[in-house]
């Protein structure tokens, strides 16, 4: 595989008058668990319809596994997994029918894997897709991207609305396929807990924007929070500051961080994964953005 | 639906996904503020420590382990990795991850009689009335005082 999963460039989308993605560049690499984050109506949903070829870019590019799902559907849809938003599933289908469906559908369809699974789970062939619980629509959507033998997997919100047990086993099953093959993971969230266990890289979009994007590993050893005497207004200026709170008698940052120790009179604490989305998702204007490393490096491109 | 399974001829992959036994079970601190792989890494040293893990003894595999913590594999793979840095494991390809042979971390010689004694003494602070947040403050507290004291004489 090429080392890149999803690469855009300028990437933007417009629905008549909504801008729903605006100039994002970013570049994904592969065999990683990727987070797409942000607020309902942010673009996440687009972004992953563009990149299965499900919508078009109004202008900009992507590349995903290094080909266009648009220009060239042929060489890059097998390799692609996609579970939409909702899990949506032939409800009037069985299991039985619904692997039938995949594997006439597929060239890479792996038919005894996916029986395998619904084995394990539990699901038995002859019931209708209707009739499944949530958490079993979950796992048969799941057997059927997995099925596929994608190299890369796009999963829109693939737990909402999932009760805390059903989500557990779906991410269970999703790191388990993980663990077993070489394969990459995009998926959208709201469930910021859950990802720090799952993922190991962030992407957030606000408002059509990519405003992180990185290892979740350096992201949180690359930020801080600060608490020290109160500030003036000014200190949300500062390029590193992502957030401000202050009372009457101390101010509270937080801030990108060199590792350089902070100046006298700060305390330092280390920060989690939800502190740092939290802020970021707070100050979707704040342009304190940690720029993608790969971005820099492109040298004459930039 | 059974009977599939059950037909199944194992293949030498299946036994090595699924070996019978392994001697830990890792399990996840959510407000522990430790890092999640630092956590399998701890995990494995204090099994060491108290003898649940021996030499030899074989770890789950990375998959074994996500399977049941809904865990990213590299978070286990890193805990691995490091574990094996600092020659607690060896990983033999095709055939799993165990505890080396020449592992230096285990119970010292006076450990069970340090832990009997540290049972007595947790049945008086009972019969006193203590709970277990009594038991570790009255610990920390005593811990603390006895690291100054040194740092003091030094």
């Amino acid at each position: 595989m090429s080392g890149v999963a999803i690469e855009s460039k300028g990437l933007t989308k417009r629905f008549g008058s909504t801008v729903a993605l605006c100039d994002c560049n970013v570049r994904i690499p592969a065999n990683r668990v990727v987070a797409l984050v942000g607020p309902n109506g942010a673009g996440k949903s687009t972004f992953l319809r563009i990149s299965v070829g499900l919508d078009e870019p109004s202008t900009g590019q992507i590349k995903v596994l290094g080909w266009s799902p648009q220009a060239q559907p042929m060489l890059v849809l097998p390799r692609i997994g996609f579970m939409g938003q909702d899990r949506p599933l032939y409800s009037r289908f069985t299991a039985r029918e619904l692997l039938e469906l995949g594997r006439r559908l597929n060239p890479r369809w792996d038919g005894e894997l996916a029986k395998a699974r619904l084995d394990r789970i539990g699901i038995p062939l002859d019931r209708r897709a209707g009739q499944l619980s949530g958490g079993q629509c979950a796992q048969l959507a799941l057997t059927m991207v997995l099925a596929k033998r994608p190299d890369l997997l796009v999963l829109d919100e693939p737990v909402a609305g999932l009760d805390p047990l059903a989500r557990r086993e779906f991410l269970q099953h999703l790191m388990e396929a993980v663990a077993e093959a070489e394969l990459s993971v995009v998926l959208s969230s709201h469930i910021v807990s859950e990802l720090e266990l799952t993922c190991d890289y962030l992407i957030i979009l606000a408002e059509g924007q990519i405003q992180v994007a990185g290892e979740i590993e350096g992201l949180v050893a690359g930020h801080r929070v600060l608490i020290g005497p109160r500030q003036g207004l000014e200190v949300e200026s500062d390029q590193s500051v992502v957030r401000s709170t202050h009372t009457e008698r101390q101010t509270t940052l937080l801030v990108r961080s060199d590792g350089r120790p902070p100046g006298p009179g700060w305390e330092e604490h280390q920060v989690s994964l939800e502190d740092i989305v939290l802020a970021y998702l707070a100050h979707p204007a704040a342009r304190s953005l940690p720029r993608p490393e790969v971005l820099h490096k492109e040298g004459p491109t930039q | 639906m059974k009977e599939a399974v059950d037909d199944a001829v194992p293949t030498a992959v299946d036994i090595l996904y699924y070996p019978n036994s392994t001697m830990i079970e890792f399990r996840l601190d959510g407000h522990a503020g430790v890092m999640t792989y630092l956590q399998i890494v701890q995990q494995v040293r204090r099994a060491l420590l108290v003898g649940r893990l021996l030499p030899g003894d074989q770890l789950p595999t990375v998959r074994e382990v996500v399977a049941k913590l809904a865990i990213n594999p590299n978070t286990v793979l890193k805990a691995y990795r490091q574990l094996e840095h600092e020659g607690v494991l060896v990983s033999r390809p095709g055939a799993g991850t165990f505890i080396r042979q020449d592992v230096r971390i285990a119970p010292r010689p006076g450990q069970a009689a340090l832990g009997a004694a540290l049972a007595r003494w947790m049945h008086r602070a009972r019969r006193e009335g203590l709970d277990d947040n009594d038991l570790r403050a009255v610990f920390d507290d005593v811990l603390r005082n006895e690291d100054n004291k040194i740092a003091a004489a030094q």
